[in-house]
C-alpha cells in the first residue's frame, strides 16, 4: 500500500467527538431560536465540523497526497457556487 | 521484453502510477468527486426549493430521534470500517473479519430503520406525491438509501472475500477503496440528516 505510512489516527476519539456534535446538533434543533438563520447556522456549522472529521481522519484525507485534496476540494468549490447560485436566485430581487 | 512479461506482478502496479496513488483508489476519488455534484445538485434543490415556498416543519412530520439512533449507528459502521482496515494493515486477519462483520451489520440495521421509516411514513399519509416536502424528502433519502444498499452489498462481496482470504496484510487495495466509499456514504448522511430533518 501507498498511503500506509501515516500514523494512525485514534479513530475512537474522532467516533466520540461525532458522537458529541451530533448530541449538539439535536440539542440545537430543540431549544427555541430567534429565527430561523440562527438554527440553520448552527445545525450546518455543526455538520460541516463532523463532515471535515470524517473526510479528514476516516477517509484518511489529511494523510494523502495533495493531488487527492485539490481533487476533492474543486468539487466542492463548485458545489459551493452551485448552491449560492441557487440560494441567490431565491434571496436577490428579481426585476 | 519477454522476461519482464514472465515477471509481471499485478500487484506491483500500485506502486506504477504516475500519480502514486494506486489506480483503484484514484478511481474511487474521482467516482467520490462526481457523487459529491450529485448529491450538491440534490441539496441545492432542495434548499431553493425549501426557501421559495411555504415549508412544514420537518420534526413535526419525521422522527427525529429514530433518525438520530439511525445516525448514530451509520457512524459507528463508519467505525467499525476504518478499524477493520486498521486491523488488516496491522496483519490481524480475524479483528479484521469481526470489523467488517459489524460494519455490514450497521450497514444492514441503517437499511432496516430507512425502510421500517418509509413505511410508518407512507402509513401515516406522507407520501412523496403529498407535499413538496415529501418529494424531496423521499427523493434525497431514497438517493442516499440506495447508495447505503450498494456499500452493504459490496461490504457482503468484501467479507466473504476476507474469509476467502484474498486479503491480506500487504495486498487490501479492495477494503480501502471500499472504505473511501463508505465513509463518503456517512458523510453525506450527516449532512442530510442536519437539512433534512433537524433545520
Amino acid at each position: 500500500m501507498t498511503s500506509d505510512t501515516h500514523a494512525t489516527p485514534n479513530y475512537m476519539a474522532i467516533f466520540w467527538w461525532l458522537l458529541g456534535l451530533t448530541i449538539g446538533e439535536i440539542g440545537w434543533a430543540i431549544i427555541p431560536h430567534h429565527s430561523e438563520f440562527v438554527l440553520a447556522a448552527g445545525i450546518v456549522a455543526l455538520a460541516i465540523v463532523k463532515a471535515v472529521l470524517v473526510a479528514m481522519y476516516f477517509m484518511h484525507l489529511k494523510f494523502e497526497r495533495r493531488t487527492m485534496g485539490i481533487l476533492f476540494a474543486s468539487t466542492l468549490i463548485l458545489g459551493a457556487i452551485l448552491v449560492s447560485v441557487g440560494i441567490g436566485e431565491q434571496v436577490l430581487p428579481r426585476p | 521484453m519477454h522476461d519482464a512479461a514472465i515477471t509481471f506482478d499485478p500487484h506491483m502496479e500500485e506502486d506504477r502510477t504516475t500519480t502514486g496513488i494506486p489506480h483503484d483508489k484514484m478511481g474511487m476519488w474521482v467516482f467520490l468527486c462526481s457523487e459529491v455534484m450529485f448529491f450538491t445538485g440534490l441539496i441545492g434543490s432542495y434548499i431553493v426549493l425549501r426557501y421559495g415556498s411555504v415549508w412544514p416543519k420537518p420534526m413535526e412530520t419525521l422522527n427525529i430521534w429514530l433518525t438520530a439512533a439511525n445516525t448514530f449507528i451509520l457512524i459507528c459502521s463508519s467505525v467499525t470500517m476504518v478499524k477493520a482496515l486498521e486491523w488488516i494493515q496491522k496483519g490481524n486477519i480475524a479483528k479484521a473479519k469481526l470489523f467488517m462483520c459489524l460494519t455490514l451489520l450497521g450497514g444492514s440495521i441503517f437499511l432496516s430503520v430507512q425502510v421500517y421509516e418509509y413505511r410508518h411514513l407512507l402509513h401515516e399519509g406522507f407520501n412523496p406525491h403529498v407535499s413538496l416536502f415529501g418529494s424531496t424528502f423521499y427523493t434525497m433519502t431514497g438517493f442516499h438509501g440506495f447508495h447505503v444498499f450498494c456499500g452493504v452489498v459490496c461490504i457482503a462481496f468484501c467479507t466473504g472475500k476476507l474469509f476467502l482470504g484474498k486479503y491480506t496484510q500487504e495486498h487490501h487495495l479492495g477494503i480501502e477503496t471500499l472504505g473511501l466509499y463508505w465513509h463518503f456514504v456517512d458523510l453525506v448522511w450527516i449532512l442530510l440528516f442536519a437539512i433534512v430533518y433537524l433545520i
